[in-house]
């Protein structure tokens, strides 16, 4: 049965868009790993140099990608309702912030740097919520799957750099797991909604499998390097470096899958059909 | 108040697209941008088939998703209802085209004229259209604010009316004033059965379909 439009795949927002939301979630977990490492008396600059860095490289992207790069200070005109609007206020705001962490050593400056990522972050998720067009990020699950693989990103590659500990490992695991609920919660809300069949497939593809066994894998190797016990020396922190390293790469290359291949717009549905010849437009010159 | 919306009388259309054309020619858009189109689609399964012609473009909608995700302004609705684009604001993020649930926008590609090197009358008139930024159909608003200058009204006089309607073959396309109960838009919809696309988004779109039955 045919009588609908199916959707069309985006194709105006490409990998250098997906860039802004994988830079930005990594970031923003980063930053967050960073403030934690500074509150308990641990050195955190690099961490949060990098997240910096990340946030920097994923919003340079996205410079290159509008159609008008000259006039991009505009994107601060419309705060009241747009997250595009929102996203740059808090990047105005983290920088400096972060900066200024980075210059002073001050752990108060990179919590505060860490909550304006946490902010950037939920605006990047509100982005992808407010597009209408795109059943498959409309979906209220994708905003807890945003901010939990941003998280999950972040604190994974943040066990590259960070002092050798255990607890960062463990707040990468914790990330992780959060990260794999809220992507099974936002499979089956795109399994119930069958606007969302084109997404799904998408997700089902070959980059996306192996992208989720990386996200599977890094579970593990977090999980074992957690567990080890200092005898098997430094067993536990490479196996966690690893997994960390597997946690980012799975969360963007999920997130490429996300923009570029899962954006398809709804289809279009008549509730009705004409009938022609029934003496319509009669009435209808008679009404004009 | 007024409330300029559009009809199209799915009963009339033969998807000629002569609309679509004249929209083309007049209003100078770029090559690969269509403000008005006509879509032909196919209902129902062999040998029971039917198509159906049904022209879109920006619905210019009440509550309109593309102007709360624009983040510079540059989509805003006029007091009448028309959603229009600023080009000397908007930076060609592309936001709105992920936010229109009717597939109204484009981003203008590099300025080129429809035929080669020679500009068209049209486009010799108003130039190529400016690369890299969004762009819909916003009613022909310059020839309808031009005839409501000069006292004609919107609907009625075909030179305050918009090139689609203007050029429709069969009448399908009516267009004015909702608000004015004794116009030809408000007639029409009084005493025809009709529907709007994609109602469950709660756009409230300004584009009317009349009809005469239920889809099986
Ligand atoms: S149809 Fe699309 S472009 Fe037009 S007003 Fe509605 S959301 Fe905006
Ligand atoms: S492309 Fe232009 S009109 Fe569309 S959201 Fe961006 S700035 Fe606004």
């Amino acid at each position: 049965m045919s009588g609908t439009r199916g959707g069309r795949r985006q194709r105006q927002w490409d990998l250098r868009a997906a860039g802004n939301f994988i830079g930005g979630g990594s970031g923003a977990g980063l930053l967050l790993a960073a403030a934690l490492e500074g509150i308990t008396g641990g050195t955190f600059r690099l961490t949060l140099a990098l997240g910096l860095l990340l946030i920097g490289a994923g919003l340079g992207l996205v410079w290159l990608e509008i159609g008008r790069p000259w006039r991009a200070l505009n994107v601060f005109f419309h705060p009241r309702t747009s997250w595009m609007t929102r996203e740059g206020i808090m990047a105005l705001l983290l920088f400096p912030l972060g900066l200024a962490a980075v210059a002073t050593g001050s752990a108060a400056l990179a919590a505060a740097a860490a909550l304006a990522g946490l902010a950037f972050l939920g605006c990047q998720a509100g982005i992808l919520h407010a597009a209408r067009a795109i059943p498959a990020w409309r979906k209220p699950e994708l905003v807890a799957l945003i901010v939990a693989g941003g998280l999950a990103e972040g604190t994974g590659l943040a066990l590259v750099v960070a002092e050798s500990a255990r607890w960062p490992v463990l707040l990468a695991l914790a990330a992780g797991a959060a990260r794999e609920v809220a992507w099974r919660r936002y499979r089956v809300a795109l399994g119930r909604d069958g606007r969302t069949a084109p997404a799904l497939a998408a997700f089902t593809a070959g980059p996306a499998r192996l992208a989720r066994l990386g996200q599977v894998a890094s579970l593990v190797l977090l999980a074992v390097g957690a567990a080890l016990p200092p005898a098997f020396g430094p067993m536990g922190p490479v196996l966690a470096g690893v997994g960390g390293v597997l946690a980012f790469l799975g969360g963007a290359a999920i997130k490429a899958v996300l923009v570029t291949r899962a954006g398809y717009t709804g289809k279009l549905t008549l509730p009705a059909v004409p009938v022609r010849g029934g003496g319509g437009p009669a009435r209808q010159a008679a009404a004009r | 108040m007024t409330r300029y919306v559009m009809v199209a009388d799915l009963r009339r259309c033969v998807g000629c697209q002569t609309c679509t054309a004249a929209c083309k020619e007049g209003n100078a858009t770029p090559p690969g941008v269509q403000w008005r189109r006509v879509l032909d689609i196919e209902r129902g399964t062999y040998p029971d088939v039917q198509r159906v012609f049904l022209p879109v473009g920006c619905q210019h909608c009440d509550d309109p998703p593309c102007m709360e995700v624009c983040p510079t302004t540059a989509t805003r609705q006029r007091a009448d209802g028309i959603v229009t684009i600023d080009e000397t604001l908007c930076i060609g993020c592309s936001y709105c085209i992920m936010a229109c649930p009717y597939d109204a926008r484009s981003l203008t590609g590099a300025a080129a004229y429809a035929f080669g090197n020679e500009p068209i009358v049209s486009e010799a008139q108003r130039g190529t259209r400016p690369a890299g930024l969004a762009t819909k159909c916003d009613f022909c608003a310059a020839r309808i604010d031009a005839g409501v200058a000069r006292g004609l009204v919107p609907g009625r006089d075909p030179a305050a009316s918009p090139l689609c309607v203007n050029a429709c073959i069969s009448g399908a396309l009516s267009f004015g004033d909702r608000d004015d109960a004794e116009g030809p838009v408000a007639r029409l919809l009084a005493e025809n059965r009709w529907f709007r696309l994609h109602e469950e988004e709660g756009t409230g779109p300004g584009f009317y379909y009349l009809w005469d039955r239920e889809a099986p």
